[in-house]
């Protein structure tokens, strides 16, 4: 097998708070190879965003990687000079946010800020790349692009905003697209329409997605694969099809079952009792043990890795065989 | 439209605006200047009844005006025009202490929507006693009786918002509008703020106070997937109007409104089978300042015709349906044809 395109391995991220260090993401490892579209999937707090900032290193204030490693094309990002990271970040790796509002600049017009990353890595003349930022406005589906392109951020509607941003990433034809909740913010008739273009945008550049959301039918809509983070340790891996039909870990089961399904308006919702734990106080053994049901003696005690169940299948749970008996390796 | 059925309606409204004056400068940054026209209109004419003891759900994007009915009903806004009407007759502008008891508002943001110096307890008791629900002496019993209902207990009262995660915030507040017993609950966006595994238990707690309470809800919400699992009745709304009404069931299974069908295809999918690859409707919403002439949504309609440019079309009730089944603000809608929400279905098996 050749090298993916990402690889994280047993990262660590944490906090530092008033008396003592928490770890907000732990032992987490994935790999994305080149062309995949590959989901990060979690309730609020479950480290889904971390993981996702600190490969781009723009952790905020007082969060650190602890341990761990990020390859990128196997050159290591944690630790990377600026310098080197300056040459990565645009024409290879990129990222889209959750509020175009605050991540584009308000006292810039937005055709400018697009030509930006063109003009110093591409290295086009100032016309070329207000040209290639207004093609990329049109690809994004911006109606009348010329005239948008003169427009500053607050001028435009958020759905503009947000297809503003994603052009602005691709315009340096990125091989990696880190995408953090990109259509929260939006309208559903609008966030069906980025999807389906930034879908399309990836296809036609070849490039990879990290997309970061906690809405599951998003995930189905967008990506091939998914890894589902729970009080900052994956729980389940695999292909979002395989996932979504037949769950291995008790966690991603109840996320399936509490979230309404457009297709199936009758299936009765079963909520997860309880609530995610405090990670500055981990409860021992599986973080998920207090919530759930098939919850045995061991799972307080035991902290489960995160094992094959099936081929290209992973789930971190101790009793994976007897809660979903079916086809084991 | 006829006169609200008075054995069903609990709340009327009929040809509810609102419209807000825009000073020249906020003006002259939207328009550029393009026309003259100095008002936003947030509701432009709503005609809608919250029948008794039903969930009506009203879903509609950002800026479609839900949010500002849901106010205008409660009271906290007052309408530029039209008439609301409670148990048939109409609201007076300024409502009584009586009068703005029955009609009870959830917010969706239960981290804004709860003072924070205030213990739940403190917050219950002021209801309570301003209210004369009960004497001072049942007080503490009523306000657990009231924690109870929305599945907490007693260790409750002496607490404060911020030591509540967001799902229990939330129950704090439908308990801090189920206080005063209400006849009417309007609910804005309640769960959106939530995560899904919580939004499910609070979706429950609805659909019990509704069932058991005999509570009639309007609930506010844009997850149409929700509003299927929970209401009885949909409104749709766009740009200020409802452009169609339905049973649930039917709403979905026979949409009679080019915008509704353009909803209810984005829904994201949760099967793989049911992933809709086609665009099905362009643009974003226009602005609320600069509503388009004719039918509102026919910029963006794929149905659209000269006359729909022209006409600005009125709720009405589908032809050959009982009064009141089904209404949709389409000039064409009964020629749209079969709709069918399961696209895509020939890849699968």
């Amino acid at each position: 097998m050749s090298t993916p395109l990402l690889e994280v391995t047993d990262l660590s991220i944490s906090v530092m708070g008033s008396k003592a260090r928490t770890k907000i993401v732990e032992g987490v490892s994935f790999s994305v190879e080149a062309g995949e579209r590959f989901g990060l999937v979690g309730e609020s707090g479950s480290g889904k965003s971390m993981t996702l900032r600190s490969i781009a290193n723009l952790l905020p204030g007082g969060v650190t990687v602890s341990s761990g490693s990020i390859l990128y094309k196997g050159q290591e990002l944690i630790g990377l000079q600026n310098e080197k990271r300056r040459r990565l970040m645009g024409p290879e790796i990129a990222m889209v946010f959750q509020e175009p509002m605050t991540a584009l600049n308000p006292v810039m017009r937005v055709g400018e800020q697009i030509a930006e990353g063109p003009r110093r890595y591409l290295g086009l003349s100032r016309s070329a790349a207000m040209d290639l930022a207004v093609s990329m406005m049109a690809r994004t589906g911006i109606p009348d692009p010329k005239q948008r392109a003169k427009a500053y951020p607050h001028q435009l509607s958020g759905g503009l905003r947000q297809r503003v941003m994603i052009a602005m990433a691709l315009s340096c034809r990125p091989k990696l697209l880190l995408c953090d909740e990109p259509t929260t913010a939006l309208d559903v008739t609008v966030q069906h329409q980025v999807l389906r273009q930034l879908e399309e945008l990836c296809e036609d550049f070849g490039a990879s997605l990290v997309f970061v959301t906690h809405d599951l039918a998003v995930v189905n809509q967008t990506c091939s694969k998914l890894a589902v983070m729970y009080a900052g340790r994956i729980v389940e891996t695999g292909p979002v099809k395989d996932v979504f039909k037949d769950p291995r870990h008790p966690y991603t089961q109840g996320l399936l079952t509490s979230a309404p399904d457009f297709d199936q308006p009758e299936r009765e919702l079963i909520p997860i009792p309880g609530f995610p734990p405090n990670l500055a106080d981990r409860p021992p053994g599986c973080e998920f043990a207090p919530r759930c049901r098939y919850a045995q003696a061991d799972c307080t005690s035991l902290q489960p890795r995160l094992l094959p169940v099936e081929p290209g299948r992973n789930s971190a749970c101790l009793h994976t065989e007897e809660i979903f008996p079916g086809v084991l390796v | 439209m006829n006169q609200p059925d008075v054995d069903t309606a609990i709340l009327g409204m009929s040809d509810i605006r609102k419209t807000y004056r825009l000073s020249s400068s906020v003006l002259q940054r939207f328009m550029k200047g393009s026309g003259r026209r100095s008002e936003l209109t947030a509701l432009a004419g709503v005609d809608l009844e919250l029948r008794r003891g039903e969930t009506l759900a009203l879903v509609g994007e950002s800026g479609s005006g839900k949010s500002t009915l849901g106010k205008t009903l409660v009271g906290s806004i007052g309408a530029s025009s039209g008439i609301i009407s409670y148990n048939g007759a109409p609201m007076p502008a300024h409502r009584d202490k009586e009068l703005s008891r029955r009609i009870q508002m959830v917010f969706q943001d239960p981290y804004s929507s709860l003072n924070p110096r205030i213990s739940v307890g403190s917050m219950l008791k002021e209801l309570l006693l301003l209210h004369q629900i009960v004497p001072r002496d049942q007080v503490r019993d009523e306000s657990i009786r009231i924690l109870n209902r929305v599945g907490m207990d007693e260790d409750a009262l002496t607490a404060y918002p911020s030591q509540f995660s967001g799902g229990q915030r939330q129950r704090i507040a439908i308990a801090r509008a189920l206080a005063v017993r209400p006849d009417v609950l309007i609910a804005d966006e309640p769960v959106s703020a939530l995560d899904v595994s919580v939004q499910a238990t609070i979706l429950d707690l609805f659909e019990s106070l509704q069932k058991e309470l005999g509570l009639s809800i309007l609930f506010i919400a844009h997850n149409l997937a929700v509003v299927q699992h929970l209401s009885q009745r949909v409104a749709v709304m766009y740009l200020g109007r409802i452009v169609e009404v339905a049973e649930t069931a039917e709403l979905f299974k026979n949409p009679r409104h080019p915008y509704t069908r353009a909803l209810i295809a984005s829904i994201p999918r949760m099967s793989a089978e049911s992933v809709n690859q086609q665009f099905v409707v362009h643009g974003d919403p226009p602005s609320p300042i600069d509503i388009p002439p004719g039918c509102r949504f026919s910029p963006r309609c794929t149905f659209a015709q000269d006359q729909c440019r022209k006409v600005d079309p009125t709720l009405q009730n589908i032809a050959g349906t009982v009064v009141g089944l089904h209404s949709s603000a389409c000039l064409r809608a009964g020629e749209l044809p079969i709709f069918s929400t399961i696209l895509q279905r020939d890849g699968a098996q």
